[in-house]
């Protein structure tokens, strides 16, 4: 499934898509940025709560298909023109962290 | 033998642009061919020891060297080195404060994850002085 797919199939805000085609194969969860280093996979979908710039250096070099901000949660000023610049597929959810997850359980 | 040097000045006051080297080294070692784990693990690896040149130590220098045959990474700084190596080392424990830890940093997962994602590590440290860190990825 595409990201885009998977926005639509899952009813996630858009906030930028500068790689609409990116296909998603799993899924991960975790707001501390070095385990997320550690653990989060290539193509994965990602869904934390931190909101500020660092999140799209992570996503840069560990290089999942997109991040979701679950909770509501806003991302900070700057972290969108940043996303896009760097090609980051960045969505949002007004979900609890465990419903994304299962809402993308239900759907990879 | 013949190596590719790039070097990185690592601004330690800002949080930023904290990684900007990394991503430099991620489109560089693309660009030279590498495979994706490679460079995951050479820009991952730079990523974690760049964050802890920012949050401990006020920036420092970074360099890459590319071998033929491995991928050479040496960061140093004047911060205030690690008392603790072996402590430093495990998982989990971080001495970062609370604002960093507020940014989603401190996990106490650095210096872990740099030693998992290469294939050698030494660190080098002295109290008061600062610290090298040299790890090898190898291609």
């Amino acid at each position: 499934m595409t990201v885009k797919e998977l926005a639509e199939t899952c009813n996630f805000e858009i906030l930028c898509m500068p790689d609409e085609t990116r296909e998603v194969r799993g899924g991960y969860a975790g707001d501390l940025l070095s385990w997320v280093m550690g653990k989060l996979d290539a193509d994965y979908a990602w869904v934390t709560i931190m909101s500020n710039v660092n999140i799209v250096a992570v996503a840069t070099l560990a290089d999942p298909a997109c991040i979701i901000l679950s909770e509501g949660v806003a991302p900070d000023e700057g972290v969108l023109a940043r996303a896009e610049a760097q090609g980051i597929n960045l969505l949002s959810a007004n979900k609890s962290t465990f419903e994304v997850c299962a809402k993308l359980a239900s759907v990879l | 033998m013949d190596k590719v040097n790039f070097h990185f000045d690592i601004d330690g006051d800002n949080f930023t642009s904290a990684g900007e080297a990394s991503v430099r080294i991620k489109k560089m070692l693309r660009e030279m061919g590498f495979t994706p784990e490679i460079i995951r693990r050479v820009s991952v690896a730079m990523y974690e020891g760049e964050i802890n040149m920012v949050i401990h130590a006020n920036g420092g220098d970074a360099d890459v060297n590319v071998y033929c045959d491995r991928i050479e990474i040496i960061l140093s700084d004047r911060g205030p080195g690690i008392p603790n190596i072996e402590l430093a080392m495990q998982e989990g424990y971080s001495t970062a404060p609370d604002n960093i830890r507020s940014l989603g940093f401190g996990a106490g997962m650095g210096l872990p994850n740099m030693k998992r994602y290469t294939d050698d590590m030494t660190i080098e440290s002295e109290v008061g002085k600062g610290t090298t860190i040299t790890m090898t990825v190898n291609v």
